[in-house]
This record gives C-alpha cells, structure tokens and sequence, in this order.
C-alpha cells in the first residue's frame, strides 16, 4: 500500500500541558525507498467559534468572529529534501509548549459553537508524479493547576410545587417534597460532582430522576452576544418509582473532551451547569437548575 | 494302526512326580519390594546403632533414609511447590482439578463456597414461564425520551453522544411473542455477537450489545421469568468483563512476561491505563441507570489496573447507586450481582455486602406498595408466587454474607430480619443461606419464628422445607430432636395440597431417618401414604417420593428391619407407573447386594424382596434394552445368591424351583439357578461325604432333573452346551451316571446346531474358537464317563466323532483336523491301565474293562480311523497357497506322535519322521520351533528306557534357512 505516514507523540493520553514538551515520532513504512520533496511538522491549536443559527444575521456585520482565533502555531522542517531508505523510519521530534507574553494555552474542548483544538500535522511534499502525504494528529491540552485552595460550596435543596417557578397550573400538580445536597457546586474537572437526593414523598410516582450537564457557550464581543446552553450528556440516577425517604447518590462524572474549567475570555465564554430533572408518572417534569464553576486542580 | 497298538504306555504318578514344579519354601527374607519402606528404614536405623558405640545422631540416620520415604514424610517438593504457589486456598492437594477451577474465577474464595455456576441451572430450571416475551433493542436513538427543558439540544451533537446507545445506527429491533426457549436462543445469539464483535475488533459495538443486554433487565414484564432472564443476561455480563479484563492485561506483557496475578498498579504501563480509563469514561457516560450499573459491576476488576484501592472505593458506591433502581425486585437482583462480582473480585470486602443487605431490608416496605401490587395485578401475578422470585437473589446475598462469617454477624442478621416483623420471605433465605450447623443449634428458636412470622403471601411450608433441608445436613441439640420433629410435622401433616405437602414431607424423612427408630419413621410413612393416597395424588410425586425411598433405604439398610417398618411395602405400592416402580425396585436390590453380609433365609425379606424382584422380571419386555436386562438380572442374581437355608437343601431346592417359575424370562437369572442348584447338589455330596443315603440321591437326582429342563429352555448354544457338560460332570461326581450320559448325549446333539457365527457382546464373530475349546473339554470329560452297558463300546466318543465329521466347517480351516490330532490324545490315555485322573465312586472305562484286548482293539480302529482322516487332510494341503497350514499341521501331529505315541514302533517312527520332513520341505517352519523341538528330543533321550530317541533325532535333519 504505498507509503504511510503516521504521527505519534509520547504520551498514551496525549495530555500535555504548559510548559511542557511535546514529544514524539513520525512513522514513516515503505516498501519502497521514498523520494520527497521535505517533510515538515506543524503544531496548531485554535479556537473555533460558530455562530448559532438564530443569531448570524446580527453579528456578521459587526465583528467576524467565526473566524478561528489561533492560539499557538509553529512549524519545523523535519528532514530535507531527498530520499527515505525503504522499511520503517523514525523521526523523533520535539515542540516546547510555550506561550508568549501572558497569552494562555486554553484547555482542549468539544463543544457546539465554541472548539478549542490542537493538531500535529505532518506534510510530506513530494514530486509532481506523486501526492503529497499529509497526517494529523489532534493532542489534548489541560490548562495548568489553578493556584490556591478549591472552597467547598456545598448547595442544599428542596422542592415541593411551591418553590417550582413556570408553572401553568399550580394547582394540577400533585404534592411532593424531594430535597438534596450537592456537595460543592465548585468542582474539580477530574472529581465527580456528588451529592444525595432524598424523596420524602411523592403523590405520584416517580418515574426517573436525571442529572443533566449542560453547557452555556457565550460569543461576542463588546457590541453584543449570543448565549447558548445545551446538553452535554444526561444521567439517570434513578428508574421507577424509588423508595420514599432512602437517599440516592448524586453521582456524575465529568465527560473528558466536552467538559473544560469554566472559561472566560473577551470574545467567549464557557460554562456550566447542572439540571436534576425530576419526572413523575403523570408526566411531570420537575427541573432544578445549578451553575457549576469547574477547575483544575 | 500306525498309532494306538502303539501308544506308549505312562505312568501318571510318577510323571507327575517329575514334572511337578519343585516346591520351594516361601523365603520371607529381608527384601521384598513391595513390602512398606517404613521397615527397610527402621532396621538401617538399627543397625546404626549397633555399629556405632558413640551416639548415633539424627543427622547419621537421615544420611541412611530411603530416599523414597524421605520424600513422602510432608515435605514433598510438589505439595511444596502448591502450596507456596496457592498460599490463600488451603484446600486439600488431591482436590487439583477443583482447585484450579477455583483459581480461574476467584483467587480467595475457598472451595467451600458454592459457586454461582451451581445455582444457575437451578434458577433457569425453576423460573420459566410459558408466556410470550420480547426483546427490545433501542438500536435508533431515543427520540423524544431526552426531551429537556429550556434547552435546545444540537441534533448533531446529541447523535454523537448517544452513539453509544445505538447499536448499529438507525436499526430499531423488536423482537415480539417468543417463547422461552427462543428468548434464551436469541440471549445465546446476542452472547455470541458479543464475541464475534470483540475478536472482529469492534469493541464500540461490543460495549453497546451488553448496554442492550443489560437494559433488557430493567423490564419487568412477565416477572415470573426475571429469575432466569438475570442469569442468562448477567452471563453475557460476566463474558463482557472477562473480555475486557483479558484484553487490559495482555496489554500489560512487557517482552513477553506477563503481569503476576497479583500485580500492582505501579507495574501496569500507560496505554493498557489509558484503555483501562478510556472504558471507565465510556460507562460513566452511558445514559440509564440500570445498563450504568451492570455494565460497570461487570468489570469491576479492571479497577486493579488503576489503583489499589479502586475495587474497595467502586464497591460502595456500586452498592448505593442501586437505591436509585425503583422496582424492589430489579433492585434486589442487582444487588446479587454485585455481591457476586464483589465475592469473585475482592471477598474480603465484607462491608458493601453487608451494606447491600441492610440496604435492601430498608426498601423492604417497597414490595407491598402501590406500584408493585398494581403491577401484580396487572400481570396476574398472585403475592406467593411473586415473593419467591426473591429468594434466590436473597440467597445468594446472605450466603455471600454467611460465608465465614462469625455467628455474632449471623446473629445480628437475625435480629435484623426479625425486626422487620419476621417476614416469612426473609427467614426462608436466612435458612437456606446460612450454615446449616448454625440453624441447626437454634432448630427450636427457628421453629418459633416461623410459628409466629407473618406470612405475608409467603407459603409456610417452604419456611419448614427450607428447615427440614437444614436439619438433614446438620444435627440440632440431642434434646430438642423429638419435639423439632413433633412440632414440624404438625405442620405439614396439615398441609392440604398434595405437592406442598409432599416437598415438605420428602425433606423431614431425612431427618426422621437420622435421627429415630422405625416406629416414627413408619409413622411418617403412613402419614405420607394418607395424603398421597387420596385423588391418586402420588402420581405427580413420584420423584418425591421415590427420593422418599432411596432416604429411607440409605439409613435403613438391615432389611430384616426395613421390612419390619410395616407401611414400607404399602408405601412401594403408590409406585404405579411401572418404569417409576422398576427404578425403586431396583434402588432396593442395589442396597440390599451392597449391604447384606450374611445370606439370609428370613421369610419376610425373602418374600419381600422375592416380590420386587418380580415386578423388576415383569418389567421385561421385547422393547427392554440388552443393557437393561444385563443391569437387572445382575440384581436378581445377586439376590439369589444370598438366600440360604442352611443346611435345609431341600427348602432351597424349592426356592429355585419358585424362582424359575418366576424370572423365566432372564436368561441369566436361568444360569445362575443352574449354577445354583448344581452348587447345592455338589454341596449335598460334600455333607454325605460321597456317598449318597438313598435319600440324597433322590434329592440329588432332583437337583440333576432341574437342570437337566431348565438348560434347554436358553437361547445361548454356547451356555447350553456347557451347562449340559458342567451339569454333567455334576451328575457323574453324585454317580448319577444315566442322568450324566443324558446329559452328555444332549450335548452331542446339540453341536450339528452351533452356527457359524455368533454374537458376542454384540459383535458377530466366528464360532470356531469356542467350539475348538468347548470340544477339548468335552473329550477330557469323556475319559471318565462309563460306558454304557447296552451301547456300544465308546458309544459317546464314537457319536461325538461322527457329528465332528458331519459338522460343515469352514472351508479353509484346519479345525477339524486338529480336534482329531485332541481326539489322539484321549485315545491314547484311554489305553493306559490305569486313568490320569478318576472320578470318586464312578468306575471309569479302565476298571470296567481292565485292559480287554476286545477294547484296546476298538480304540486302535477308532485311532486309525482318525489318523487316516488327518494324512488325508495334509495331503489336501498341498497346494502352493496352503503349504503354510500343511507345514503347522504336520508339526502339530507330529509332536502329538512325540508326546503319546510309542516311537520304538519303526512304522510309527518313520512317519514321524515324514512329518517332520513335511513340516521343512517348503520353507514355512520356523527354524527356532524346530531346533528348539530337535534339542527337546534330545534332551529326553538321556532319560531311561529314551534311548530310541538318540536314533530318532538323528534321523531328524534341520533344514538350514536358505
């Protein structure tokens, strides 16, 4: 099959973070020797910013944040121009993680209108007869701990009809009393968020309970923003009708890649928070909103 | 007549006198091989002493050891090896193939823990169902499930993390109306995909068929089948775990070593942690509940590859997620499962078992709420039926917590269960969980509890079956017993159903067996009868009951005493189905051949026993299997041949008489009734010393008739034909000596019958050999027989001969001609004065006819007839493909003429001598045969009167092997 070409760093998690170097090899497997045109290494990361639908119209005129911001770029000139012997070629390389000024290397994150991302890419040119080779490679950046103590904040709750806000018919609902803790609503990326719910009684059954993490992604600049939340993954932390007065667990990991520190920069934002939904059997939807400040520790 | 004129005279006595082996004195002297080695060492250490006057140490005398005996006093360098290599299981070493099972699925449990493997064919067995089941696999994405307020979820987003949950995208199944075996077909199927996934590498795939699987657990419809759905879904798990767990660790082999088994996190390197990890994430994020739960239980180990303590962090929080799950019964199966993983994994984490217990008694209260009881009667499910869906989950968790566990634990589970009003469900599996000598000790204080425990749907007798089932295995106070048993059976003997009545009944027989006399254990039989007998109730108990029997018969095996339990023999009659009875019949017979010492004449056990085994005779028929037959006549026989009368020979005549009458149809049975009766004929002649009162004669001639009717009515021709020689030798040694020409004549008829081939063991094979050998021992037998005074000389030998002529033998063989060669030596003993050997008060043909010449003359026309027979026969042999055979015949006659033939004869001598020609002149003689015969005549020729055989090996030339 020709020539390969792979990208690998160091790293089985691929993690790196600032400061740090990021090591590896280009793989190269041929049968034959390879004749090119030089091979280069390029390390991007960027961030991706995508305006929702519903606000384009408003902010193309304004500012033309689509555009990626880039957040760190370089590019090295593995080997010259010439030939590969045929087999397997190892090319170590080497890139310091390093940030000029007091520029910040922000955490690698998926989202919906916000992507923060890193790439490896390796090009090898090669002659007018043949294609150019190209391999990329994405890396993960974690942003470095931050300093100082992590404060517990510890959130108690209960919620019964009354404490409900958006409710059409106060008195169609039947009488329940659930309440709960969460143990901090400041979290630690790599800690689970945990707490207990307690359902002191219910009229109707219940039929699941869900904790559903949700991200807000904000974009703008100084003349205006577009704030979206959305789910970034749903867990249920009870099915049927559980038992009155027996608390369950709150207990939900943060997802790798979809979850970063609670970001906030001129032209974006990224935060999150967490929904305990509550559904009963007559098809009640109880929903109990909490923001989340997560960190790296 | 070359031969008999001149067959060389013998004399037996002092032949033998010479050929007897020299008998020499047993020499017991200090070396025997097989004699213990603890001997050989003793007396080394002996002599030690006494060589050395200074003090002989330890040291000196271990210098000496046997080196065999040294290794087998403990320190054997194999059970050395084991158990260093196994230090947690200290099972015995010869228990190797279940130790070693023990090691695969879990490093710490002992044997004494009865696997999860064994309770699974029991569960599937016991919870079915015949009503439809579905298989629902959300394969599309759940639309329209996630619906979440006030915010609006990316289509594309959400596709993306709900990949997980799709089997293969777009592709909705739902399989409708299966039966049960199809469910468990299609469970097998998806087991298999799993595997076919895995070693296809689509681990992705993998992980979502066993999300499926396990979502299938969360549904309750037809709860009557959950048991079983969770064993055949949580195997699938416990595949998944294992593929996981196998795929981490061959990640760990670092040129190629692979991790110790009891490796540490530090040794597991980077990529086989990140994979390890990378699962975890993907469970973590799987969206239900229950998939959430099983999927991560099932590779609970895998935690080891992270850290220490992961397995004792994961336990605990596994055990209170499962508060989450709403429905009492998924909850509680769910705790089983991860107190079975936990016990494989990490037994000695006893606190989240524990913990799953007490969590399980604080929703207790669930199981008679609303939602369970609306769900009930929707599923027309009566309260009883859905309380013992519980018990094996319950089981299994409180044996997992039972499990060497201190008494104070056990007592404190106890409390626990009765402060939550003694609920009959709980009591049962505490009783079928904990260790029977535990229950044992509190039988009364059990008895009381179950007295008073609310039943709440839970059926009572189960409660004293499960007791009952305690007590079998372990013995309660010496003082309690009779009231235990008093108090149980008040119970059950109140128990209006058959079928409840009976699982009880068949649990307390044990008891009553172990620990009472006959009288309550006829009490308990009668009992057992009253309420089987009403509605032919026994016919759907029959396994119960027939276990009833072989309970009864293990601890009751003096069968005088058996049938002295007067409702045994009543009991045997509610077996009427006649395979069900034959199988007890035959439980019986095996324990009394086991069991009984002594032969018996008692009447009762005879005419009990006499009874069973004719229903196992009737049983018979044309459709029985031969090995049926073989397994039952072998029963019947070993029960004849217990009965004795003693010296009453005639009572024991007549049983055999009643016994042909009835197992007529067993041919075995048969001969050993012949054997039996010849046995007590011979035993008659042994009391009177040889000689018969006229009164033994007659019963001995009765003996005589009895067989004499009863051989021909078997099939075997080859059983006939001996029993009617053996028969006859019997009659001739009582000097019943028409009978033994009767006898002896049936044979001679029945030769011309003997086919071709005959079935032995169920293979066709040639007759001749048996023929061959039968006829041999014939013409021995016809030494002795007398003729008979008004048939001619030899008259039997002379008819024998006559059929072996007319017999068509087969083409190419030689046997004829060698029974004549046999036939040569008779004659020749039958010239001697006097017999090699005689049979007591029988006057054999050399006292009848005192070497008459009449006689001699007789025996040499006979002789010469059979000789030309066998120089016809070699003459018929010459053609190029029989040379072989011609050269084996000649040798064979001619060494006949060496042994019993005078060779002082000329004539005699050189044919002889022709022979041994004969048997060269191709080529086919084996040279070592001939040289070693040639030095054999020499050898006899140093003897006296031997001398002509110096002449005789001269004109014997060896061919040279060319």
């Amino acid at each position: 099959m020709g020539t390969t070409l792979d990208v690998r760093v160091k790293r089985a998690g691929k993690v790196y973070r600032d400061g740090e170097i990021l090591s590896g090899v280009v793989v190269i497997t041929s049968k034959d020797t390879v004749q090119h045109q030089g091979i280069s290494l390029t390390m991007e990361g960027s961030v991706n910013l995508q305006l929702s639908a519903k606000n384009v119209g408003v902010f193309e005129a304004f500012c033309n944040t689509a555009k990626p911001i880039q957040i760190i770029s370089s590019t090295i000139e593995m080997v010259k121009p010439g030939k590969l012997p045929s087999g397997k070629t190892e090319i170590p390389f080497e890139f310091p993680l390093q940030m000029k000024g007091n520029k910040v290397l922000y955490e690698t994150y998926h989202g919906v209108f916000v992507n923060i991302q890193y790439t490896l890419r390796c090009d090898m040119r090669r002659s007018l007869l043949a294609k150019d080779l190209t391999k990329t490679c994405e890396f993960i950046v974690h942003s470095l701990s931050q300093k100082g103590k992590l404060l517990p904040s510890p959130v108690d709750f209960t919620i019964t009809p009354e404490t409900l806000q958006n409710v059409k018919e106060r008195a169609s609902l039947p009488k329940f009393l659930i309440r709960g803790h969460l143990n901090s609503t400041n979290c630690v990326i790599t800690q689970p968020l945990t707490g207990e719910l307690l359902v002191e009684s219910a009229e109707a059954a219940v039929k699941s309970i869900e904790l559903q993490l949700v991200r807000v992604e904000t974009c703008g600049c100084a003349e205006g923003y577009a704030r979206d939340a959305t789910e970034i993954q749903n867990i249920q932390i009870a099915d049927g009708d559980v038992c009155r007065g027996l608390p369950i667990p709150i207990h939900m990991v943060f997802p790798r890649l979809f979850t970063c520190p609670t970001l906030e920069t001129t032209n974006f934002k990224v935060e999150f928070e967490v929904n305990i939904v509550v559904l009963l059997h007559d098809d009640h939807l109880i929903t109990e909103n909490f923001p989340l400040k997560l960190c790296r520790m | 007549s070359y031969f008999l004129r001149h067959a060389r005279s013998r004399n037996y006595v002092s032949e033998s006198e010479v050929c007897k082996l020299e008998s020499v004195p047993l020499d017991f002297g200090d070396y025997h091989p097989l004699k213990p080695i603890t001997v050989t060492e003793s007396k080394t250490k002996k002599m030690n002493r006494k060589g050395s006057t200074s003090s002989t140490s330890s040291s000196s005398s271990s210098s000496v050891m046997d080196p065999l005996s040294s290794v087998l006093d403990g320190t054997d360098p194999l059970s050395l090896f084991a158990a260093a290599a196994d230090p947690v299981t200290a099972a015995p070493p010869t228990d190797g193939a279940r130790r070693k099972r023990d090691k695969d699925e879990s490093s710490a449990v002992g044997s004494d823990f009865e696997p999860w493997s064994s309770k699974r064919g029991e569960i599937l067995a016991r919870y079915t169902t015949t009503e439809k089941l579905s298989i629902n696999l959300y394969m599309g994405s759940e639309k329209g499930k996630a619906t979440t307020a006030g915010s609006a979820v990316s289509e594309k987003v959400r596709t993306r993390l709900e990949e997980l949950d799709d089997l293969e995208e777009g592709s909705q199944k739902e399989l409708l109306n299966l039966t049960q075996q199809d469910y468990m077909n299609r469970i097998e199927e998806l087991n298999q995909s799993l595997k076919d996934a895995w070693s296809s590498d689509q681990k992705v795939k993998a992980l979502k068929i066993v999300i499926q699987c396990s979502k299938l657990l969360s549904d309750t419809t037809v709860i009557q089948f959950y048991p079983s759905k969770f064993v055949l879904i949580t195997d699938i798990l416990d595949t998944f775990g294992k593929l996981v767990y196998e795929r981490i660790l061959s990640m760990c082999v670092d040129n190629r070593v692979s991790l110790p088994d009891n490796f540490s996190p530090e040794s597991v390197n980077d990529t086989a942690k990140e994979t390890c990890l990378n699962w975890f994430f993907k469970i973590a994020s799987i969206r239900e509940l229950i998939p959430r739960f099983y999927v991560e239980a099932a590779i609970l180990k895998c935690n080891k590859f992270l850290s220490k303590t992961g397995i004792s962090e994961c336990l605990p929080r596994l055990t209170s997620m499962i508060r989450g799950i709403g429905d009492p019964l998924v909850a509680v199966y769910a705790r089983a499962y991860l107190c079975r993983v936990g016990m494989e994994v990490a037994p000695q984490l006893k606190e989240s078992l524990n913990k799953n217990f007490f969590d399980f008694l604080l929703t207790f209260k669930q199981i008679h709420g609303d939602t369970v009881q609306n769900q009930l009667v929707v599923q027309c499910v009566e309260i009883p039926l859905y309380l013992t869906l519980y018990s094996p989950a319950i089981d299994w968790i409180l044996q997992c917590i039972a499990y060497h566990a201190p008494d104070v634990l056990l007592t404190e589970m106890m409390e626990r269960c009765k402060k939550l009003g003694n609920n009959a469900l709980l009591l049962n599996s505490v009783m079928s969980a904990f260790r029977a000598e535990f229950i044992a000790a509190r039988s009364m204080d059990f008895i009381g509890m179950i007295k008073e425990c609310d039943e709440s749907g839970f059926p009572k007798h189960l409660l004293f079956r499960s007791l009952g089932l305690n007590l079998a295995l372990a013995d309660p106070p010496e003082n309690d017993r009779l009231q235990i048993l008093n108090e149980a059976w008040k119970v059950i003997t109140k128990l209006k159903n058959p079928q409840d009545y009976i699982n009880c009944a068949e649990v307390w027989v044990e008891y009553t067996c172990r620990h009472f006399t006959k009288r309550e254990v006829n009490t308990v039989l009668a009992d057992v009868i009253k309420h089987m007998t009403p509605d032919r109730a026994f016919e759907d108990a029959y396994p119960q009951l027939q276990s009833i029997i072989q309970k009864v018969i293990t601890y009751i095996y003096d069968f005088a005493l058996l049938f002295s339990v007067e409702k045994f023999l009543p009991f045997l009659d509610m077996f009427q189905k006649e395979s069900v009875r034959v199988e007890v019949c035959k439980c019986i017979m095996e324990s009394f051949i086991k069991h009984q010492q002594e032969p018996t004449k008692d009447p009762v056990i005879l005419n009990a026993l006499l009874h069973v085994c004719k229903t196992m005779h009737d049983s018979v028929n044309a459709l029985t299997l031969e090995d049926e037959k073989r397994m039952l006549a072998a029963l019947i026989n070993g029960f004849i041949k217990m009965v004795s009368f003693g010296r009453d020979f005639e009572q024991q005549l007549s049983f055999y008489v009643e016994a042909r009458s009835m197992f007529c149809n067993l041919e075995p049975v048969l001969v050993q009734l012949i054997h039996s009766v010849n046995q007590l004929a011979m035993e008659t002649r042994r009391v009177m010393k040889g000689n018969h009162s006229r009164k033994t004669a007659a019963f001995v001639r009765a003996c005589v008739a009895f067989c004499f009717i009863t051989i021909p009515s078997l099939s075997s021709i080859f059983t006939r034909l001996n029993l009617y020689l053996h028969s006859g030798q019997v009659a001739l040694a009582n000097q019943c000596l028409s009978q033994a020409d009767a006898f002896f004549k049936a044979a001679v008829s029945l030769v011309p019958e003997v086919p071709k081939m005959i079935s032995v063991d169920g293979k066709m094979r040639p007759s001749d050999a048996f023929l061959l050998e039968f006829l041999c021992n014939f013409f021995s037998t016809l030494l002795v027989v007398p003729d008979h005074p008004e048939q001619g000389v030899l008259f039997l030998v002379r008819g024998l001969l006559n059929v072996i002529q007319d017999y068509t033998w087969e083409d190419n063989s030689d046997d004829k001609v060698r029974i004549y060669t046999n036939v040569l030596h008779l004659l020749s003993a039958m010239t001697q004065e006097a017999f090699i050997y005689h049979v007591d008060k029988v006057d054999s043909n050399d006292a009848l006819y005192g070497g008459d010449s009449k006689f001699l003359a007789e025996i040499n026309k006979l002789s010469e007839t059979v000789v030309s027979q066998i120089l016809d026969h070699l003459k018929t042999l010459g053609k190029e493909e029989t040379l072989k055979r011609q050269s084996q015949l000649a040798l064979y006659f001619f060494n006949t003429i060496l042994a019993h033939g005078d060779l002082r004869n000329n004539r005699l001598n050189q044919l002889s001598v022709n022979l041994w020609n004969l048997a060269q002149k191709h080529g086919f003689a084996d040279t070592k045969t001939m040289v070693k015969t040639l030095e054999y005549i020499k050898r006899r020729s140093k003897e006296p009167e031997m001398s002509h055989f110096t002449d005789l090996a001269l004109r014997l030339p060896l061919q040279s092997r060319t």
